[in-house]
């Protein structure tokens, strides 16, 4: 093993000092929720546990139903990456692969719905929601899901996954009988395979994170989803951070493993735009 | 999981369809079917769009020129007072510290994050782990990013102000003290950037061919020379498009501010969004008008930025 030169430890210095900022949140959001009062409840805190306190981790239960905010969250993000990624396959082959009129401009609408911030428009989607009902009890699944059932990002990232094909494909499946239908779904769909990954990946993780909708839309604590249990969790255990890092660690577990295993349909999603 | 074929393509399709060959009206009807399936497939879509996008768009700006009852139904008809109100201090404020949050939490995000990826192309062990290290915050949503932070700012036994006694110096009101809060919470968010412009900005110096690099490297370029000649330059779109990304993520920022600081101490970290919900939904408040109002200014300046996204993109940035 070659001796490292004097740049490359200056590079390793450098890389390592920055790596404590960006690392330490992570760390102690981790450790943190196995550090007993003695550790984090004092002053000065203690970086290192000096006993490790997993009786958090079950304690946080009796603070907060996190497993039903658990469910919640699961149903409410599962719903809407399964709706997300089916209604995105089928538009992104009418437009890509189906001649009908206005075709190019109900395309432009639909990357229109992009430049929309949604919370321009958060004030009548939540009068239509509430209007409805949808805000109280078992409907609240439905008001979380509604307003997020169509994507443009992913209609837009299958229809330039699919538009890769060549359009003789079509014709050729047309004329052997097999049909637009079975084209997509036993052709195209089976090809497409990365790119619908990295779009149910991305769905999933902005899904599960949403924050602004949620806290608004959910009045009976049943239903709330994780992140903002999360959030009332640190407002109702400020004296026990403990506690709070506890529910921490529990709820980044989801998104940990997806972050993780999808690795790379995440950048792939991430950079569609930036690569094109 | 692929549906039933029952629904499949209409029969009529299965008939050769050699141009010219069949009459006219035949190929009419059939690209009649393809415009009805295709319609078909696009409806959920469009649906979608039209209850929870457009209608409401429209409806926002219905309601910023409508006053309306402490339920928050509209009631008259105000004209422009809703936009006169915001010609205020008050209002401008709002806007000034949206900018400076802006600023503060996009270009340190972006800059640092460069400055990392350049250092993990240079030729040292452990590239992959440290690069995978660095992404993390990444698996943090803005929520438990924040209650974290918070954890960490807590001004009696936060490890932020633990730090500091360690140094001798006196315990800061991070979230409480009107100069400290809007950094501190610029400070958390680019903590909650940063993995993802570590993955977005690695992919892009992954997809430099290789050739470019070495015969850079062959003509002698090391170090700072072949990060600001060969690979910044290249990485131009990706710096691009993570500053015009970051900059419309950063004016949408809801969760942090809510969680950290309830937009105070005195305003300090109200933002536009954040001043949108206060307005509608915060403490039984619906004052849905000027709500909607300030909603309209989001719109606007969002719509602005995607023009420059559209408009420099397409011509500027270097594109391989």
């Amino acid at each position: 093993m070659r001796k490292p030169s004097l740049g490359q430890v200056a590079v390793y210095v450098v890389l390592g000092v920055a790596a404590i900022p960006v690392l330490f949140p992570v760390y102690y959001g981790f450790v943190g929720a196995v550090m007993g009062p003695g550790d984090l409840a004092t002053y000065p805190p203690a970086l290192v546990p000096s006993e490790l306190h997993w009786q958090n981790l079950t304690d946080v239960f009796r603070s907060v139903p996190l497993g039903r905010f658990y469910l919640n969250s699961a149903i409410q993000a599962g719903i809407i990456t399964l709706a997300q990624v089916i209604t995105s396959i089928v538009a992104a082959y009418a437009f890509a692969f189906l001649r009908l009129p206005a075709r190019a401009a109900t395309f432009g609408l639909f990357l229109a719905t992009l430049m929309v911030p949604w919370e321009s428009i958060i004030i009548p989607n939540y009068l239509t929601v509430s209007g409805w009902g949808l805000a109280r009890g078992g409907l609240t699944y439905l008001g979380l899901v509604l307003p997020f059932l169509a994507s443009a990002f992913g209609t837009f990232l299958l229809r330039q996954a699919f538009l890769q094909f060549p359009s003789e494909l079509r014709d050729a499946a047309v004329i052997d009988g097999c049909g637009h239908w079975r084209l997509l779904w036993r052709v195209l769909v089976p090809l497409s395979k990365p790119s619908i990954a990295a779009v149910g990946v991305y769905v999933f993780l902005s899904a599960w994170n949403q924050y602004f909708w949620p806290l608004i839309l959910i009045r009976d604590t049943e239903f709330q989803t994780l992140q903002i249990g999360i959030s009332q969790l640190n407002d109702a255990e400020a004296a026990q951070p403990g506690l709070i890092l506890a529910g921490v660690a529990l709820s980044l577990l989801p998104t940990l493993a997806v972050v993780i295993l999808g690795q790379r349909y995440i950048v792939r999603g991430l950079t569609a735009g930036a690569l094109r | 999981m692929p549906p039933p074929p029952t629904v499949t393509a209409p029969p009529a399709e299965r008939a050769p369809t050699k141009p010219g060959n069949s009459g006219g009206r035949r190929r009419q009807r059939l690209r009649l079917r393809e415009a009805g399936l295709g319609w078909l497939l696009l409806l959920p879509s469009v649906v979608v769009f039209a209850l929870f996008v457009f209608w409401p768009l429209g409806r926002t700006l219905y309601l910023s020129v409508y006053g309306n009852d402490i339920f928050g139904a509209p009631s008259a008809y105000v004209g422009a007072a809703h936009y006169q109100e915001m010609l205020s201090a008050e209002f401008g404020r709002v806007l000034a510290t949206t900018a400076l949050f802006t600023l503060f939490s996009v270009l340190p995000a972006v800059a640092g994050a460069l400055v990392v990826v350049l250092l993990l192309e240079a030729r040292i062990r452990g590239v992959r782990v440290l690069r995978t290290a660095f992404a993390l915050p990444f698996a943090f949503s803005v929520a438990t990013a924040s209650v974290v932070f918070a954890v960490i700012y807590n001004p009696a036994i936060g490890v932020a102000n633990g730090l500091l006694g360690a140094f001798g110096i006196d315990r800061v009101n991070w979230l409480t003290d009107p100069s400290i809060a809007l950094p501190a919470v610029c400070a958390a968010t680019v903590w909650m950037n940063f993995g993802y412009n570590v993955l977005v900005l690695s992919a892009g110096v992954a997809a430099i061919p290789p050739e470019v690099v070495e015969a850079a490297r062959l003509d002698g370029a090391t170090g700072w020379r072949l990060a600001s000649r060969i690979t910044v330059p290249l990485l131009s779109p990706q710096l691009f498009f993570l500053v015009v990304v970051s900059t419309i993520h950063a004016l949408q920022s809801f969760g942090q501010i809510h969680i950290l600081t309830k937009g105070g101490p005195d305003q300090a970290t109200t933002t536009l969004v954040y001043s949108i919900y206060e307005k509608a939904f915060a403490f039984g408040s619906a004052d849905f008008g000027a709500a909607s109002a300030q909603a309209v200014v989001l719109l606007v300046i969002m719509l602005a930025c995607t023009a420059v996204q559209f408009g420099i993109l397409e011509r500027r940035v270097h594109y391989r």
